[in-house]
């Protein structure tokens, strides 16, 4: 019988050889796809139950992993005292998702990141656990607490808006904070009941406290789009910031019976006057028609140029884009397709309305680009990477943008403008004794009817930076709803002004 | 007889120093994956550590006594394999204790006593392997039994849709464990007795000689009343086992290869008709075609089981640092899924080789076995070990369709376990007496009639 038994050892032989090979390939070749898987909460909960690296401000964690006795055995807290103020920013940790930077760096603080290699073989070798590495932010802590606290003081529980404060020179962050914001630790929770009814009902909230307004709600900038009127103006060569500009009570447009008016400025009603006085009283009038004179081709071309129609922030995911209208359709019934702007048109982008529309990054943007003679640099969160043990391993290089977003001379002449409208004019509120502030209101009309006349109340912005020579602060006020004022409260300068002053007080104090 | 002479001349050497040797190394397997669950979860050296490693090494030095003394020539391989298998196996349910807060591991520690202490009973109460071909009937009448009890109201339970277990107060006890040994014997006894008549009495059809009825009836019964009560059970691994058992042995016994033709061809006809129908074997196949399909329905397990291969890699995550727990039936059915993901492919290859090692080992045992009985029995078991080894483990790699089995000595269950350690106690005595060198004729050389009486070893009456 042992010729059968020899058979039967080669058959055996030949179903542990399939065992053997069909493990190879499921540990082997298939490992890497089944642990890319996105159902695979086995690889999510295993960055969950690990040591997360610190997201920092300055010296101070605003999230941090602590140990915890439950299965997960690390949970992600953001010290209470600053977790409504830079949620925005961190974002939230949960069982397989995580938003902002959270989700941004989330390679390098879950310790799987390629900068974190020799950490990770270094700890693998001592038998240690690998821990993440820790982020820090570009955020100044004064200046993101004055922000917050100011929008917060500002706008009542019911109210809505945003702050964003550059560094120009490199285009660091210095405050991103959005009205109404949340408790991150509520999400993170890992009772997974309470962390779910507590997105539930942030998600339900009309407040909608989970947005990131910085970044991703875009509306029109009204008035503080002057500023890329003027700077295509003056570029354009026909204007400087000495000369001349019309100006008028009404300012009817080519090929519109439509007219544009100034709310009742009486410092506009001339036909001609100083261009600071246009800029410090904000007439229409005289924007409106710059707009005009310089044509919508280069009206969109300083507006991209400032980074409209395009998105710059790397660190954030979400970031929409701001407008300026590349064309507009034209109906089917007048034979399809789109056109250019009409003068009307073009008249209306030059005083942030038609279509125009800005995120408060992107405001701020504009600013931080003319405080810094020119030069757009595009905008950051994360300053540096650490190790665990709070060794550098990366310093983010500021990045130009645009090294010519307008030229030198322009920036001088716009900041000159700005100077005085702070000095003289409209954007007084946001004046800093000994210290020259440049600065610029906006009160974007919204819908057919004015607030007054029982329309929705307008959005308020205002942007700003100081000192206007040497700026080290950049900063752009949206105020999206503030119920709890009345329709002439809402204006740039009344209610932005005093949160652009805590802000760069904040940043020049130290 | 000079050819024959040195043939006699041979002696297999006992060689329990070499399996002392290996045993060592076998509990140095099973102690320090103890230890190092231990030190992966809890970060310190398990508190039980003395005690359970004193309890393991009693166990092994027991069984090694009792091989050294009933059984000296017996193989040196298949304990220490088997011991090894048993720590690490107690190891990772010690493990998924840990994560999911149960006591197996104590439990298993229990019945592996009982399988030891039924191991030595079993070489002690056997001197011979030839004493089982007595209960050629027996046996076959017992294993139906035990098959049809889990069938009867009150006793058996329904656990994943498989009525394969009575309960008895606490203990519930899955007798189709005890009934593969059985059948092995049943169908080890009656074919070595018939094989003659079955290889060479019959009719030609097509290319297989097939047997007469008479020849081929009883055992044919025998093998389609057990299938059938296993289909009926809903019990497709071990359906798949017997009829692969009956197979081999039956190929065996006749060294007909043309069976394996019919085999092959009924098994697949036999499939074919299961898929059609029955719903559950349709499930199965659909799930092992794309268990993606329903990854979080009828393929959870299997694509669990898939994603904690893939987590551990070439080397595994370590113990503590995985999550086996995901994996439901992680401590039986699927636990190689939980050594795979924390020990990782090179772990998995291990055990895969010691699997390969205990069947080659039984094989061995059949191929120099003196008797037929002897050569059938180590060839079923052996065909029993290695086809459970590839429907569970190709169950919960992919390879094949699905069907619930044990794995060997790794998977948490009584009676998989204790039945086990009564396979290797046979496997030994048949190594035993096939190892073993023919009794010292020499004082009887001068009667050549008294020598041929003698060298039929006595069977001591029972």
């Amino acid at each position: 019988m042992n010729k059968p038994i020899r058979a039967v050892s080669i058959f055996c032989m030949f179903l542990f050889l399939a065992l053997m090979a069909n493990v190879t390939y499921v540990q082997f070749v298939k490992s890497g796809s089944y642990n890319k898987d996105p159902r695979n909460a086995r690889v999510a909960e295993a960055s969950y139950s690990r040591e997360r690296g610190q997201i920092m401000v300055g010296d101070e964690p605003v999230a941090t992993s602590k140990p915890v006795d439950d299965r997960y055995k690390y949970l992600r807290v953001y010290p209470p005292a600053g977790a409504r103020m830079f949620a925005p920013v961190t974002g939230y940790l949960q069982l397989g998702s995580q938003t902002g930077i959270e989700r941004s760096q989330n390679a390098v603080l879950t310790g799987s990141d390629p900068q974190l290699f020799v950490t990770r073989l270094v700890d693998l070798l001592k038998g240690e656990t690998a821990q993440g590495g820790n982020v820090v932010l570009t955020l100044d802590a004064a200046a993101q607490k004055a922000a917050f606290e100011g929008l917060r003081d500002t706008l009542g529980p019911e109210g809505e808006g945003s702050v964003v404060a550059i560094e120009p020179k490199t285009g660091k962050v210095l405050a991103m904070a959005s009205y109404p914001s949340y408790d991150p630790n509520e999400l993170a929770s890992h009772d997974p009941a309470a962390a779910s009814q507590a997105y539930k009902s942030l998600d339900a909230d009309e407040q909608e406290p989970l947005l990131n307004r910085a970044i991703r709600t875009r509306l029109f900038p009204g008035s503080t789009f002057k500023l890329v009127t003027a700077a295509a103006a003056i570029e354009s060569g026909k204007y400087h910031a000495g000369d001349q500009v019309p100006a008028g009570t009404t300012y009817q447009p080519p090929g519109t019976s439509h007219e544009i008016g100034n709310d009742g400025r009486g410092q506009c009603s001339p036909a001609k006057i100083e261009f600071a006085t246009a800029m410090e009283w904000s007439c229409n009038t005289t924007f409106a028609h710059l707009a005009v004179d310089v044509g919508p081709e280069k009206m969109r071309a300083q507006a991209e140029a400032f980074g409209f129609n395009n998105t710059s922030l790397l660190d954030l995911q979400g970031q929409v884009a701001s407008v300026y209208p590349t064309s507009v359709d034209v109906p089917d019934s007048e034979g399809g397709g789109t056109r250019e702007l009409s003068l009307a048109e073009t008249a209306q982008t030059g005083i942030g309305q038609n279509t125009v529309q800005s995120t408060p990054l992107q405001m701020a943007m504009v600013t931080a680009a003319i405080a810094n003679q020119g030069t757009l640099m595009r905008p950051y969160l994360v300053d540096k990477v650490q190790t665990a043990g709070f060794n550098v391993l990366r310093t983010t290089e500021p990045e130009t943008l645009n090294e010519h977003a307008v030229s030198a001379q322009t920036a001088g002449e716009l900041t000159d403008l700005l100077v005085s409208t702070v000095a003289d004019g409209t954007a007084s509120p946001a004046a800093i004794d000994g210290v020259d502030v440049a600065g610029k209101t906006g009160t974007a009309q919204r819908g057919d009817s004015l607030c007054s006349a029982g329309g929705k109340p307008p959005y308020a912005w205002f942007v700003s930076f100081a000192p206007a020579q040497d700026a080290q602060v950049a900063v752009a006020v949206m105020i999206e709803e503030a119920p709890d004022r009345a329709c002439g409260e809402i204006a740039g300068g009344q209610l932005g002004g005093p949160i652009a002053k805590a802000v760069m007080e904040a940043v020049l104090k130290k | 007889m000079p050819t024959n002479s040195a043939l006699m001349g041979f002696v297999h050497r006992r060689r329990r120093g070499a399996e002392l040797f290996l045993l060592v190394l076998a509990l140095i397997v099973g102690i320090g994956a103890y230890a190092a669950v231990g030190l992966g979860v809890d970060g310190e050296v398990p508190a039980n550590l003395i005690g359970y490693g004193g309890w393991l090494t009693l166990l092994v030095v027991a069984a090694h006594v009792a091989v050294r003394i009933v059984a000296p020539y017996a193989d040196p391989v298949l304990l220490p394999v088997v011991a090894a298998l048993n720590g690490l196996g107690l190891a990772v349910i010690h493990r998924v204790d840990l994560a999911k807060d149960t006591g197996l591991a104590s439990q298993q520690l229990t019945w592996m006593t009982l399988g030891v202490a039924l191991f030595v009973g079993t070489l002690i109460a056997l001197p011979d392997h030839r004493l089982l071909a007595r209960f050629t009937y027996t046996s076959g009448l017992a294993a139906l039994v035990l098959l049809i009890l889990p069938m009867i109201p009150g006793l058996g339970t329904s656990i994943n849709g498989a009525k394969i277990w009575i309960s008895l107060g606490p203990f519930s006890f899955q007798p189709g464990e005890i009934a593969k040994l059985l059948l092995v014997v049943t169908f080890a006894g009656y074919l070595v007795v018939h094989r003659d008549a079955l290889a060479l009495a019959g009719r030609r059809v097509v290319f297989v000689d097939l047997p007469r009825g008479r020849d081929l009836g009883p055992v044919l019964m025998m093998w389609v009343v057990s299938l059938g009560i296993l289909v009926l059970q809903r019990d497709l691994g071990s359906s798949l086992l017997f009829f692969g058992l009956f197979l081999v042995m039956l190929y065996v016994a006749t060294e007909r290869p043309g069976w394996l033709v019919v085999g092959a061809l009924l098994f697949f006809g036999g499939a074919a008709t299961a898929y059609r129908l029955f719903s559950h074997v349709q499930s199965r196949v659909d799930i092992w075609l794309d268990p993606f399909a329903d990854a979080d329905g009828k393929g959870f397990q299997l694509v669990q089981a898939l994603y904690g291969f893939a987590w551990g890699g070439l080397v595994g995550r370590g113990f503590g640092e995985g999550m086996p727990q995901r994996v439901p039936y992680v401590e039986s059915d699927f636990i190689l899924a939980a050594i795979g993901e924390e020990l990782g492919l090179t772990a998995v290859m291990a055990v895969l080789l010691l699997y390969g090692l205990v069947v080659e080992r039984a094989l061995r045992a059949a191929l120099i076995s003196r008797d037929g009985f002897g050569k059938l029995v180590a060839t079923g078991l052996a065909a029993v070990f290695a086809l459970q080894v590839f429907v569970v483990i190709g169950g919960v790699t992919r390879l094949i369709p699905l069907t619930g089995l044990t794995t060997p000595f790794l998977s948490y269950g009584g009676s998989s376990l204790v039945a086990n350690w009564v396979i290797i106690a046979i496997l030994l005595r048949i190594s035993d007496q096939a190892r073993r060198p023919l009794p010292d004729l020499a004082p009887d050389a001068e009667d050549p009639d008294e020598q041929a009486t003698q060298i039929v070893k006595v069977v001591p009456e029972r």
